[in-house]
């Protein structure tokens, strides 16, 4: 691995992600602060009938949507009387190479091999490299897949190592970085030196990949029980599984199904501290990625990001570490269900909304992920009492990120905190605060935003105050 | 102890020292290198520890220090928790009742 120059590869970036996405990102832009993000979509190439052949074609998507019965009367047990919705969940496990990821890899990976590439690069520490490296298997493409994993005492987070074993199974080249941000500098240097593809999950062939679950999801439900769901819970991150899936219930035509973002709270450990990497139980689906990803979307590695949940969120929730851990043993003893924590973060948030809602009512988990060795709540629950975490059971609202794990003394206890989206919506609007906008801009923004223009106009307001 | 060419190995490489790391990070982590690990075969015979070039599933050739040799996967399912004992018996009394009941 040869050393780089940052301030070398900052220069040449666009010219490195030009020749490395196959898309001219210059093209999509207005004259002011924004871009046309559905001819960024429109132009990226494939309809959404190619999209669903490509994953059909690669064992992806198609995956099963089961109603946790179980795990609803459970959420009844703790409910008022007539309360308490139908829980359903897309296991999305059952995808190649074992979560949702595929059908963002399959895209991307089907785009670079026709175009010509020799091979794919991914930047990624989660499911998405064991996706784009089984989905490069499948293709004949090399793989390379570049994972933040130790810290500088070389400890790794297990859930890291599991899936560093996926990728080399599925024969990618794997490499393993200690903490930094810098990571995106050795992934430009090596687009560079490769000139392979980015599979990036930004682009728009990361994100109309997912468009076909949120699609699957609305259809079957309606097909099922004569009516779209009335709220789908995504796991948020960087915001592509959320924005997908979003557009693909909109395109199936459910114009009132909610969409909510679910993430697990990490308030107060930084994402780029090698102290805090190890003091953390989840590595992905995490408030570290979801609120600065919703905040500032572009933060990615491509110009424009396709992923851009404030258009699409209604509302946003956030749980705790521990009573994720807590639904995931529960998904196990009551369903038959064995599943990976992070993906049963949106779960936790079902579990507890399903409270709220009237019995006959459609609440969907939108996804689950393959579990294993490392990847699992016992290894990592196992990891942070290693690393001096106190695991003690309480009341979850009460867990501090980085210093403890409270585990929920019962199913009752499961919590969830509700972000205020507008204070999302005004730390996005920060950076405009001092600059002279026109009316298209403000257009962008309310896109953006999901708000009005006049609100749009008084958040600003806010923030200038 | 020689290690023959062609051993699969996993190398180590620092790819910045901390004077060349990118700005405005954490003190923990700007104080630090930031390293790589890669796996490949060994492109000549190299000592445990000592430099040596490997080639890579993609075929490219990297210089590192050798840190391992056939490389293993040591992640498990961790250690028994107790808590996760508690947490099971917890659902199932919830959901089935207790079992004297």
């Amino acid at each position: 691995m040869s050393s780089y120059d940052i301030q070398d590869l900052l220069n040449r970036k666009n010219s490195i992600i030009k020749n490395s996405v196959g898309l001219d990102y210059d093209t999509f832009e207005f004259s002011g602060i924004g871009f046309d993000y559905e001819k960024m979509m429109h132009d990226a190439g494939y309809s959404f009938e190619e999209v669903r052949n490509i994953q059909n074609n690669n064992m992806v998507g198609a995956t099963p949507l089961i109603e946790l019965k179980n795990i609803t009367e459970y959420a009844r047990k703790f409910a008022s009387p007539g309360y308490g919705a139908r829980i359903f969940l897309k296991d999305e496990a059952s995808n190649l190479s074992g979560s949702f990821k595929a059908r963002r890899a399959a895209i991307s990976v089907h785009k670079a091999k026709e175009m010509g590439y020799k091979g794919v690069i991914a930047a990624t520490s989660g499911n998405y490299g064991a996706a784009v490296a089984a989905l490069a298997a499948k293709y004949g493409l090399k793989c390379i897949i570049v994972q933040e994993c130790f810290d500088s005492k070389n400890l790794a987070q297990p859930e890291i190592l599991e899936k560093a074993r996926a990728c080399e199974a599925y024969g990618a080249e794997v490499i393993q970085l200690s903490v930094g941000p810098e990571l995106f500098y050795t992934f430009l240097n090596l687009l560079d030196e490769t000139g392979y593809f980015n599979a990036s999950l930004y682009s728009p062939y990361g994100i109309m990949g997912i468009e076909t679950l949120g699609y699957e999801i609305a259809k079957e439900t309606e097909k099922r029980h004569g009516k779209f769901p009335d709220v789908v819970v995504c796991t948020n991150a960087g915001g592509g599984n959320l924005t997908g899936t979003a557009r693909g219930v909109r395109r199936a035509g459910a114009k009132d199904t909610k969409i909510y973002g679910a993430s697990v709270n990490l308030e107060g450990l930084h994402m780029a501290s090698d102290q805090d990497f190890n003091r953390k139980s989840f590595t992905t689906g995490h408030t570290g990625f979801g609120l600065p990803f919703a905040i500032n979307p572009d933060r990615s590695d491509v110009p424009r990001s396709a992923a851009r949940p404030m258009r699409y969120m209604d509302k946003y929730y956030t749980v705790n570490q521990g009573s994720v851990f807590f639904i995931t043993e529960a998904l196990a003893v009551l369903e038959g269900l064995e599943r990976g924590p992070a993906g049963n973060t949106s779960l936790a948030v079902a579990f507890k909304l399903a409270q709220t809602m009237k019995k006959d009512e459609i609440i969907v988990v939108q996804e689950s992920e393959y579990t294993g060795a490392g990847k699992h709540h016992q290894p990592q629950l196992s990891f942070a009492k290693k690393n001096n975490i106190d695991i003690s059971f309480g009341l979850p609202h009460k867990e501090k990120p980085g210093q403890n794990i409270i585990l929920p003394i019962s199913a009752e206890k499961i919590d969830v905190q509700n972000i205020d989206l507008d204070r999302i919506r005004k730390s996005y609007l920060k950076r405009y605060k001092n600059k002279k906008l026109t009316d298209e801009d403000y257009r962008y923004l309310s896109d953006e935003l999901s708000v009005g223009t006049n609100r749009v106009k008084e958040l600003l307001k806010e923030v200038k105050a | 102890m020689l290690i023959p060419k062609g051993t699969f190995v996993r190398i180590r490489d620092y790819i910045l020292l901390p004077e060349q790391r990118a700005d405005s990070l954490p003190e923990s982590t700007s104080k630090v290198p930031l390293k790589c690990w890669v796996k490949g075969r060994l492109q000549e015979e190299a000592e445990l520890y000592e430099e040596a070039t490997i080639e890579t599933a993609t075929n490219r050739l990297i210089k590192g220090v050798v840190k391992e040799v056939h490389p293993k996967y040591k992640h498990t399912y961790g250690d028994y928790v107790e808590e996760i004992q508690q947490m099971r018996e917890t659902i199932l009394a919830e959901m089935w009742g207790d079992k004297d009941e």
